[in-house]
Order: C-alpha cells, then sequence, then structure tokens
C-alpha cells in the first residue's frame, strides 16, 4: 500500500520512482538491440523474411535457419548473459569496496582468468594427445575460468582472518597478486609464437565470436544462477555504504554479505571472460551512469545494471560486427571507443555536482 | 529493565584497555560516560554494542547481547558511531530509510520523513549526504538511527540508544536538539548510554554520569555527585574546579597562570 503511495505522490529525496520507469525504459532497449543484433549480419540472411516465412508456413532455406539459430541467436544470448554479468558484478564490487572505482577485477579473478586463457593458449599444444582431444576447443574457456577461481579463492584466503574479510587487504593483495600473474603472463607471451601471440591479442581484446550453444550450456547456468542470487545482496550493500561496523548494528550478517558477494562476482565473471574474452569497461560505467540517473539504491540498482549492461553489450557487439563488415572488430575495442569518451563527457558534466 | 556490566574486560590488540568495568544504566534515562582521552569509552561503547569482544558479562534487559540474533538486537538498540562516513551519493532521506531497511517495515519513506523533522532537518530530504554540513551530517546520521528504533519492540521491552559523541559537531543549538531528543527518548521509557566530552552540557542533560580513566570506573551515580572537584581532577590529572547554580554542577574556567579567586 505505501508503495502504491510513494508513486502517487514521490517525497523529496526519493528516486525509486525514477529508477522503476528505467527498468522499463531499459528492457525496451534490450528487446530493441537484441532485434537489431538478430537482424544484422554478413550472411546477407534477412530475419524479417524469415519471420514473415515462419508466419506464413513458408519453409525457412536451411542456410537461413543456420544463420539465425546456431550463429545468431546465441551470439545475442551470450552477450546478453556476459554484459549483464559484468555489469551487476561491477556493481556488486562497487558496493562491496565502498568505491565508484571498484571493478571485477579487483577480487583477482581477471588476472587469475587471463594467465589461465594465456597458459591454455601457449602450453596447451604440450597436452597429452588424449587430453587435448578431451576438453578440445573448451580448453582456453576452462582454463580461464578455473584460473579466475583459484586466484580469487586466494585473495579471499589471505585477507580472511578470524571469519573476516579485510577488503583494504583484498584491493591490496590484488595488486600484488595483479603483478604476479601479470609477470607469470609476460613470461608466456615471451615464450609464445607468432599465431599464439595472434591469438592472445584477440582473446585479450574480448569478442562474442566464438558463441555456441555448447558454450551457452555450461557459462549461461552460472552468470543466471548470479545473477539471481544478486539482488538478495542489494540490502546489504546499501548498509555497507555506511561502513561495516554500521551495517552490522543495522542487524545485518556483514561476513556472510562479504562472502556471497565475493563467490558470485567471482563466478559470473570468470564464466563471463571465460566465454568471451577480457571486454573492460561496462563493470565501471553501467554502474555509475546508472547512480548518476536514479541514484545509488542497490535495490535498483542492481537489476537495472543488468538490463543497461546487456544492452550496451548488444549494441557494442552491433557495431563491432557492422563497421569493417564482412570482417569484425574485437568488442573490446568497440566498448572503449566509444564508452571511453562518453564516460569523460558524463564526469566532465557533472563535476562539482556529486561527489565520489 | 536495565543494562547491567559486570567485570568487563577489554582487549584491543595486545593492550588491556578496560579493567574489570562495572556500571548499571537505567531504561528511562540518559547514562552519560565521560572520562580523558583514551580512558576507554569508545571502547566501552563497542563492548556494549557487540562490536568488540570480552570477557564478563553484560545485560542488556536481562539478556546477553552476544546471544541475541543480530536482527533482532537492530531492533533493540540503535548505535551512532563517532564518525560515519558514506559511499555513494545518497539523499538524506535515503540515508535514513537505510535504517528502515534492515528490517521489514512499513510507510518506511514516512517514518523517515518523520526524524527528519525530528532533529530539525525538514525540508533537507532531497538534498545529498555529501553536500550537507558536518552538523547537517551528523543530524542525518542521529534521525537514521532514531528510525531504527523507531517502532516497539514485540513485549514491550525498552529500546536503547548508544551515541558516541552525539554533538561533537554542533553548533550549540543544534546540541540542545541533541540532548533534547535524549531525554525525550528516555522520558518515553528508552534507554540512552552516550560517550560525552562535554562535563557542563553532560551534567545538563544525563542522569547519571560513569567517569572511566585508564580503564575504570571511577565514580557512577547523579552529576553531582561525580562532578566534584576531587574527582574530576584525579581522572583528568588537572586541577578542576567545579561550581553549582541551583542544582547542576558546572566547570570553571582555568587558566593556569591566572586563577581567579574563588573566595
Amino acid at each position: 500500500m505505501s508503495e502504491a503511495a510513494d508513486i502517487a505522490a514521490v517525497p523529496a529525496g526519493d528516486r525509486r520512482a525514477r529508477a522503476r520507469r528505467a527498468t522499463f525504459g531499459l528492457a525496451a532497449a534490450v528487446c530493441a538491440v537484441s532485434v537489431l543484433s538478430l537482424a544484422q549480419g554478413p550472411a546477407g540472411t534477412s530475419l524479417w523474411s524469415a519471420l514473415a516465412a515462419l508466419v506464413t508456413g513458408e519453409p525457412i532455406p536451411l542456410r537461413d535457419r543456420v544463420v539465425l539459430l546456431d550463429i545468431r541467436l546465441p551470439r545475442l544470448a551470450l552477450g546478453l548473459l556476459v554484459g549483464a554479468a559484468l555489469a551487476v558484478s561491477g556493481a556488486v564490487m562497487q558496493g562491496l569496496f565502498r568505491n565508484p572505482l571498484a571493478d571485477p577485477g579487483l577480487v583477482g579473478v581477471s588476472a587469475g582468468a587471463g594467465l589461465g586463457a594465456i597458459a591454455a593458449i601457449v602450453l596447451g599444444g604440450a597436452l597429452p594427445v588424449g587430453a587435448a582431444a578431451l576438453v578440445g576447443s573448451s580448453l582456453v574457456p576452462l582454463a580461464a575460468f578455473f584460473g579466475g577461481w583459484i586466484s580469487t579463492l586466494l585473495l579471499y584466503r589471505v585477507s580472511t582472518r578470524g571469519g573476516r574479510t579485510s577488503v583494504a587487504t583484498m584491493l591490496l593483495a590484488g595488486i600484488a597478486l595483479g603483478a604476479l600473474t601479470g609477470a607469470v603472463s609476460g613470461l608466456l607471451v615471451y615464450a609464445a609464437d607468432d599465431a599464439q601471440l595472434r591469438e592472445l591479442t584477440f582473446w585479450g581484446l574480448g569478442s562474442l565470436a566464438g558463441a555456441s550453444w555448447p558454450k551457452l550450456a555450461v557459462a549461461g547456468p552460472i552468470i543466471l544462477t548470479a545473477l539471481a542470487l544478486s539482488p538478495l545482496l542489494a540490502r546489504g550493500l546499501n548498509a555497507l555504504a555506511l561502513g561495516e561496523a554500521t551495517a552490522g548494528y543495522l542487524g545485518l550478517p556483514v561476513q556472510r554479505i562479504k562472502s556471497a558477494a565475493i563467490v558470485s562476482v567471482a563466478a559470473a565473471t570468470g564464466a563471463a571472460v571465460a566465454v568471451s574474452g577480457g571486454i573492460g569497461f561496462i563493470g565501471i560505467v553501467v554502474p555509475h551512469l546508472l547512480r548518476l540517473a536514479t541514484g545509488p539504491d542497490h535495490r535498483m540498482l542492481v537489476p537495472n545494471a543488468a538490463l543497461l549492461g546487456a544492452a550496451m553489450l548488444i549494441l557494442a557487439d552491433v557495431i563491432a560486427r557492422g563497421v569493417i563488415a564482412p570482417a569484425e572488430l574485437p568488442i573490446g575495442i568497440v566498448t572503449a571507443i566509444i564508452g571511453g569518451p562518453f564516460f569523460l563527457w558524463i564526469l566532465l558534466r557533472s563535476r562539482g555536482v556529486l561527489d565520489l | 529493565m536495565s543494562l547491567v556490566v559486570r567485570n568487563l574486560t577489554a582487549r584491543l590488540g595486545r593492550t588491556e584497555v578496560l579493567h574489570r568495568v562495572g556500571l548499571t544504566a537505567q531504561a528511562g534515562e540518559v547514562t552519560a560516560i565521560v572520562g580523558p582521552n583514551g580512558s576507554g569509552k569508545s571502547t566501552l561503547l563497542r563492548c556494549l554494542t557487540g562490536d568488540l569482544s570480552f570477557s564478563g558479562d553484560v545485560l542488556l534487559n536481562g539478556r546477553d547481547p552476544r546471544t541475541i540474533p543480530g536482527w533482532e538486537l537492530a531492533t533493540l538498540r540503535a548505535v551512532l558511531p563517532q564518525a560515519s562516513a558514506l559511499a555513494f551519493p545518497f539523499t538524506a532521506l535515503e540515508v535514513v530509510r537505510i535504517g528502515l531497511e534492515a528490517r521489514g517495515s512499513a510507510d518506511r519513506t514516512g517514518i523517515a520523513q518523520a526524524v527528519l523533522a525530528r532533529v530539525g532537518l525538514a525540508g533537507f530530504e532531497g538534498r545529498f549526504y555529501q553536500e550537507l554540513s558536518g552538523g547537517e551530517q551528523a543530524r542525518v546520521q542521529l534521525a537514521r538511527v532514531l528510525a531504527q528504533v523507531w517502532h516497539p519492540v514485540p513485549g514491550g521491552a525498552p529500546r536503547w540508544l548508544f551515541l558516541d559523541e552525539p554533538v561533537a559537531a554542533l553548533d550549540i543549538a543544534h546540541q540542545r536538539v541533541v540532548t533534547d531528543i535524549a531525554r525525550a527518548f528516555a522520558a518515553e521509557g528508552g534507554g540512552v548510554v552516550a560517550v560525552m566530552h562535554d562535563l557542563n552540557l553532560t551534567a545538563g542533560f544525563a542522569h547519571r554520569m560513569v567517569l572511566l580513566a585508564e580503564g575504570r570506573v571511577r565514580a557512577e551515580g547523579p552529576p553531582d555527585t561525580v562532578m566534584t572537584d576531587a574527582l574530576l581532577s584525579a581522572a583528568y590529572g588537572c586541577e578542576i574546579r567545579v561550581g553549582v547554580i541551583p542544582s547542576t554542577p558546572f566547570l570553571l574556567p582555568q587558566m593556569p597562570d591566572r586563577q581567579p579567586p574563588l573566595r
């Protein structure tokens, strides 16, 4: 009842109604870019003629069906999941670290995933034939996922004493671990041959080109579970904005919230990085834009971040596929080229209004 | 109903900061904890609020707070820390609502508006917390704390406010706002335990005072029994003289080289 009253007469300082309207707008945007993504591609396959054929009952040519259902649709689904995972992970990390510049990379998942992927690319050829056949093309994503997971567990272990996790220690240990994994990665890159170097570069820039239903079947459930759990953290993250002690005084299980946040971010980001490589920027810019537009209340921020992250990544992918078609740009380049200046513009515009 | 502390000993790192502290605070009263810097006031408050582990007994309304589930404890007592940092640009209204969010509560916005008005911040709902003055921020935090224990506890047990230097950032008029709120909260049956620095202000609004020095309770009782030349001079380690106007004791300013003649 009070919720309805709140919408009817929005009290000053209450931005939930605006955030709810944003949810509808963002959901519409996700639908729009999804249609765009399905409709566009170098194959000349038309989504519209396929849909028309579906309606009239005519048979859809096999080639069109393959392009739509086995190439564009899994790519769209993967883009939606990865975009949502990166943006929600960013929002959760920023809430946990009480810092708008925090990024999923802080829990060590990106460094570890990167090292895992590089090791798989450079050393994968040395695997015994049987093992290589077993994992096949999944070797790089699997190595990335486990690399990310191991480094997160390591960081968590280092920064937890007596059942209490220090986020400050985690931040510092993350820098140390990042330097270490960077050094090992550097060694591997030094030892790599030319073909491997090219593969490494492309992996590092990120792409949705490798999307397939089997990959989705592995990464999808992990990301969806993490996304479904993250709204449960929202109240705790709001209280954490007042400091850990105060969150405890408010009756919240602070340590459980911290552990859950770290696990969900490591899982979602690990899975996302494993299947799409290093796509930067979404995790930091999406929550920030939403905070400027509708406020930092995590109960609205987390779901809206999922929508905006998904829409932004799909849009970036549409651009990446379109600008130099039939070739395509790595998507990480697109997110950075468009997102960077846009982010700077937002910061300049709001300078002096909002203190980080 | 009361807050009873017996034989409380606490450590910060390897240093024992509180030595066998004992005190009683009654619901319906304001109890002020005073003492020099480093005497263990804030540490004692952190023990009472469950933030720091200790040995000894604490009974809040007859129960050991360490055995009360966090969510239930949060309905029984609210804590105003000495300094409150806030990450992210929340509005004043949103900050107060966070105090209500931790438990399900109807009409959170209405309660938040009411407590903001109570601390003299009506009309500040939409202002960003980070853009408020230090004193206004302190009052927003007080409003958040009041909102947390807004609802009566099932069974009618008294609710408690633990305030760590609640007037430190405030001008004299807003100090009065805060002391009036504390007195009103006590008059409605709640208990207030406040760490205070300003002895004159404390003498005017606290029902009882607990004087700490070097981690031990040096005196406990109504202000006129604690505010004496001998007790205060010994506790603070400097010469202090106390005067009395009708019933309230107050400190006389002391100038080291220009002692005013008292006779």
